[in-house]
């Protein structure tokens, strides 16, 4: 379900079921319609509601365009609706716009292996002509899809009718030139290239460059380089494998291009290090140029310590002057010109530092926040328990909870700051931090390239927030 | 002593979710896998550092009480001792379905490893048997793809424990 809220519009509730329902008007490539039976089947009977799940949320590079990857497999992509002049306060919103399988599941025969569908990432490419294109990628495999829309249709062929029979020659007395006839709109999503077969490892990140001809996909070890139209070959630039598997002590998990350097990028790790690589320097990137890594405070040492030190995403600043990483229960913002400790630490939610045990025991430890800059690099977010989100402005160091729940925000209401009670006496509106949520996880959020809009993914539902208009 | 008792239960439940993490969907995860493996390893230390501080504590202790107390202390390491022999040792007999007369060849070979579990032996540290996991990750994900992964052997890691 989708749920958009906003200071003045009239509420845009989500149909249940419905724009993430199924697609009824795209097409795309499929192999034997057996084939895609089974994997409905299998999707259907044992994951029947775990495919909701939406495990990646990605705005385009213009805003017009907001992309959703979910475990089972699909995109929907919204588009947000034009402004009308007639009624300028109704602030464009966002509406289903195209859905497709992007992915199917798939089994490593040779490994004996499930491959999940769940997509992992989405990123799109700058447009350039009339269609969109994006990339997304499942646990192995990376996909182009084309989106493009489809509203004339050829009518009037010779040698078949209307409904697409062939006539009979015979018949045929006069010929004609089929003409192009408007039609209802279609949008078409067709994948036009299939990048697979070059991760051992699961892939956790993608990122195009800004040279808008290469891209990177990233696994726990290895990071390889890709050219778009290429689909058979592929440069591995990172490689992190010891010799000897035992000897391993550290991953990586995730990587992107600097947005305006062509040549850059950088890999967080699993030990809380953030490594930045020329691609000029050599063919394989193994020496970094610069290495980002704050040293641990002892004081805080625990038995988890190297599992909330490990980096969950790593972001780059729109100006490509700073990183930002988040590891489980803080935000830092690195000069890029400073590699001995963070220009800028924020608490998610320190509180859940006492709770760590607890958090180890359920599986909570181990979940992998995004963090996000919006258009002018002045604000961060992130997500936590609860369905609470975190925003913090750099500038005036300020911080805001927000939630994300139907409940608690009626339509075209502000959304109220929320606090959670760490110790003696909560107050009214406060929460305590034993009756969070822990299943209730906001793990992916993305922040519209230029105007404050975001959208915010809670576990199966999606909200959109746009600022108050005034 | 509640250092080592929380240690402990660290351990156990990384072994479990170690252990059913190889059953879940996709494979097994490496990044999850490391991280449980890590600190398996640091609970691991502390309990053997916690246990080393006990058991200088409890010889300062049988110094300062007597003859009596080393006797008694001396027993009832002979007794786990005995213990120990009773559980590695192999069940009596030939196996009841044998027709072929148990010749050297239908001997065990020494070579392989023994699959009873094992106490450890004093505070000696050895090499982490878990990781043995991650070796088990790269045979599943090799490119060759021909050797099967070789079944963890789980009691010899919780034993190490």
């Amino acid at each position: 379900t989708v749920s958009q809220l906003s200071g003045q519009t009239p509420t845009h509730e989500g149909r249940d079921g419905g724009e993430r329902g199924e697609d009824t008007d795209s097409s795309m490539e499929e192999e034997s319609d057996t084939r895609k039976i089974n994997n409905s089947f299998l999707r259907d009977h044992n994951y029947a509601t775990e495919a909701d799940i939406i495990s990646t949320v990605e705005f385009n590079s213009s805003g017009e365009l907001l992309a959703t990857g979910d475990k089972g497999g699909r995109v929907v992509v919204f588009q947000r609706e034009q402004e009308s002049k007639s009624q300028p306060q109704r602030r464009g919103e966002y509406n289903v716009y195209s859905t497709f399988q992007s992915h199917e599941p798939e089994f490593d025969y040779l490994k004996s292996l499930e491959i999940e569908e769940k997509i992992n990432k989405i990123k799109w490419l700058p447009q350039q002509n009339a269609a969109y294109f994006l990339l997304s990628t499942n646990d192995k495999t990376v996909k182009l899809w084309k989106i493009s829309e489809r509203d004339k249709r050829p009518e009037g062929y010779n040698l078949k009718d209307e409904d697409g029979r062939i006539r009979d020659p015979s018949t045929i007395t006069s010929l004609r030139v089929p003409v192009l006839q408007p039609m209802d709109l279609m949008v078409e999503a067709t994948a036009r290239r299939v990048f697979s077969n070059a991760h051992t490892y699961h892939i956790n990140s993608i990122s195009v460059n800004s040279d808008l001809q290469t891209y990177i996909s990233t696994d726990d070890l290895r990071v390889n380089l890709w050219n778009l139209e290429i689909t058979d070959r592929s440069f591995n630039i990172v490689d992190i494998k010891p010799a000897n598997m035992e000897e391993l002590t550290e991953v990586i998990t995730s990587a992107e291009f600097h947005p305006q350097q062509c040549h850059t990028f950088a890999y967080s790790s699993s030990k809380g290090s953030i490594r930045l690589c020329d691609m000029r320097q050599a063919a394989l990137c193994d020496k970094h140029c610069k290495y980002f890594e704050e040293p641990e405070d002892p004081s805080t040492r625990s038995f988890f310590s190297e599992i909330i030190s490990s980096i969950s995403d790593v972001k780059f600043s729109h100006n490509g002057r700073y990183l930002m990483t988040r590891d489980y229960l803080t935000v830092k913002v690195w000069d890029l010109q400073m590699e001995s400790k963070p220009l800028e630490t924020y608490q998610v939610h320190d509180y859940l530092r006492g709770k760590l045990c607890s958090l180890y025991e359920n599986d909570c430890i181990f979940d992998k926040f995004e963090c996000v800059w919006n258009g002018s690099d002045s604000v961060i977010m992130t997500g936590s328990y609860n369905n609470f989100f975190r925003m913090f402005d750099r500038n005036t160091k300020r911080d805001v909870t927000l939630e994300a729940s139907r409940e608690n925000s009626k339509p075209r209401a502000i959304l109220k700051p929320r606090k959670v009670c760490v110790g003696g006496k909560r107050r009214k509106d406060e929460i305590s931090v034993d009756s969070l949520d822990f299943s209730k996880k906001i793990l992916h959020t993305t922040w519209h390239p230029h105007e404050n809009i975001i959208a915010v993914a809670a576990t199966n539902n999606l909200y959109i927030f746009q600022d108050k208009v005034n | 002593m509640e250092v080592s008792a929380e240690a402990k239960r660290v351990m156990v439940v990384a072994l479990g979710k170690l252990y059913s993490s190889r059953i879940q969907r996709g494979g097994l995860r490496l990044h999850r896998s490391l991280l449980l493996t890590l600190v398996m390893k640091s609970a691991r230390d502390i309990y053997h550092a916690a246990q080393a501080t006990a058991e200088s504590v409890a010889s300062d202790w049988e110094e300062a009480a007597g003859p009596s107390e080393e006797e008694e202390a001396a027993a009832a390491a002979k007794l786990r001792t005995g213990a120990e022999d009773k559980e590695n040792q192999r069940p009596p007999g030939p196996p009841q379905h044998a027709r072929k007369r148990r010749g050297k060849a239908a001997a065990e070979p020494d070579f392989l490893p023994c699959k009873k579990a094992k106490l450890e032996q004093g505070n000696s540290p050895q090499p982490l048997v878990v990781s043995s996991v991650l070796v088990d990750y790269v045979m599943c994900g090799s490119e060759l793809g021909t050797t099967t992964p070789t079944p963890i052997p789980i009691q010899r890691a919780i034993a190490a424990c």
